[in-house]
């Protein structure tokens, strides 16, 4: 199952000359790009691990593209995604956050229903791959 | 295939391009002509930049074409002497390529050994690759490059930060322009132990020392641009300097221009307060006379630094 989290993800995995060109767009509007990876996708976990600092104070987002290439030598079977941090007062809060590269195989996730109090009915969603430890998932 | 198709269409309709009009619609002739006004002198760097923005042009023209064409290898070396306008050129050329379409955002980042070299194990190659990210899309400008490889330390990180600096050269063709830049002796020595720079870089561009009416032109522009002038008097005493000055150790050439006409300014200052003479003119603010470059103690057999 296609992992669909964040902007473009209902489109074909981006190539890095599109990656290219949506960084560019973030850097032009001054926003701060960073590179983060994990192998926990679910979606409640906001915070993934980071890949280096944000970078603050690339003009071109060749920096970006060769970071996120970086990432994927070292964790080419982790979820990386390039998120934007926009810092202006009052938004303060990621404005684009895509996907740039996913596992080769997602197993999906796993809903367990759960009667609670009469006829409740409480879910929730556990990714297969989350059995096993950290590092070893995929 | 389609590609194919869509260039052979092209170059139907398109068939001849007018390299001249393409120079002045590109914005190269402007930067090309800025280059020769504002920088007096340096005959063979002026002509070596308009040979490579030609080359550059002819390639851009050839690939719109669709004729054969590839990626030319940008990175340059600078050598020469210490105030022989490096710098100056390295921004002209980041423009230069800028408008040629070859860098896509045309900044300038200048560097020292300091830039690229950590202080101890590790350090060095995030330090690096930050200035690499940073130069990305621009120009990477290294100044006294040789000081990265240090022979006499087999320790030293300079190798990593060169390793690195290399690999990016190498394969992020696109991504960024290096200029290495030094002591012409200096990098010599420095391209002949490092036979990978030496094979990376193909323009290899020498500045050459500015002669006496050089040097007076310089300062005389210099001054200028300050609204100061010298009086014939003192422009004869200032030739009699430059001429000292340049036997002299340390001799920077444009650079020691600036600074001998900062301390004549000085002196001016300092004159007309002495001098005291009541209310004084624009006219006479803005003159330097012979006592004001005579008072050099390079005259006196002393060194100005």
């Amino acid at each position: 199952m296609k992992l669909r989290q964040g902007t473009f993800s209902f489109l074909p995995d981006l190539t890095d000359a599109e990656i290219h060109t949506q960084v560019q767009y973030c850097i032009d509007n001054g926003w701060a790009v960073s590179v983060e990876y994990t192998d926990d996708p679910h979606p409640r976990n906001t915070y993934w691990e980071m890949w280096g600092h944000p970078m603050f104070d690339n003009p071109d987002a060749a920096a970006v593209v060769f970071e996120v290439n970086e990432c994927r030598k070292q964790f080419g079977d982790y979820y990386i995604r390039v998120i934007a941090f926009d810092s202006t007062h009052g938004w303060e809060s990621i404005k684009l956050s895509f996907i740039v590269n996913r596992p080769k195989d997602e197993p999906g996730f796993h809903v367990s229903r759960e009667e609670v109090k009469g006829r409740s009915m409480r879910y929730s969603i556990k990714s297969y791959a989350t059995d096993k430890p950290e590092g070893k998932r995929y | 295939m389609t590609n194919n198709n869509i260039s052979e269409d092209k170059n139907k309709h398109l068939g001849k391009i007018d390299l001249h009009a393409e120079l002045v619609e590109t914005g190269v002739e402007q930067v090309l002509i800025d280059l020769d006004k504002s920088l007096i002198g340096l005959e063979p760097v002026k002509t070596r930049i308009r040979e490579t923005a030609a080359l550059l042009l002819v390639e851009k023209a050839r690939e719109k074409l669709g004729l054969a064409h590839e990626t030319p290898t940008l990175h340059m070396s600078f050598s020469g002497n210490p105030g022989t306008g490096k710098t100056t050129v390295a921004l002209r050329m980041a423009e230069l390529l800028h408008k040629l379409g070859y860098v896509r955002k045309g900044h300038l980042v200048t560097v020292t050994r300091d830039d690229l070299v950590g202080q101890y194990i590790g350090h060095t190659a995030p330090k690096t690759k930050e200035v690499l990210k940073k130069a990305m899309g621009g120009v990477l400008f290294i100044d006294e490059a040789y000081y990265l490889y240090r022979p006499e330390n087999e320790r030293d990180y300079g190798q990593e930060a060169i390793e690195i600096l290399l690999q990016v050269m190498e394969n992020n063709r696109d991504d960024l322009v290096v200029i290495l830049a030094g002591y012409k002796n200096r990098m010599n020595t420095f391209f002949e132990s490092n036979p990978g720079f030496r094979s990376r870089i193909a323009h290899h561009i020498e500045f050459p020392d500015y002669s006496t009416p050089e040097l007076l032109d310089i300062g005389s522009s210099m001054l200028d641009q300050l609204n100061y002038y010298l009086t014939k008097s003192a422009k004869d005493a200032f030739i009699e300097y430059i001429n000292l000055r340049k036997e002299q150790p340390h001799f920077a050439n444009a650079r020691s221009i600036r600074n001998a006409l900062d301390r004549a300014r000085l002196r001016q200052a300092n004159r007309l307060f002495k001098e005291n003479n009541g209310p004084v003119s624009a006219e006479i603010l803005s003159t330097l006379e012979e006592v004001d470059i005579r008072e050099s103690r390079v005259f006196s057999g002393g060194i100005d630094n």
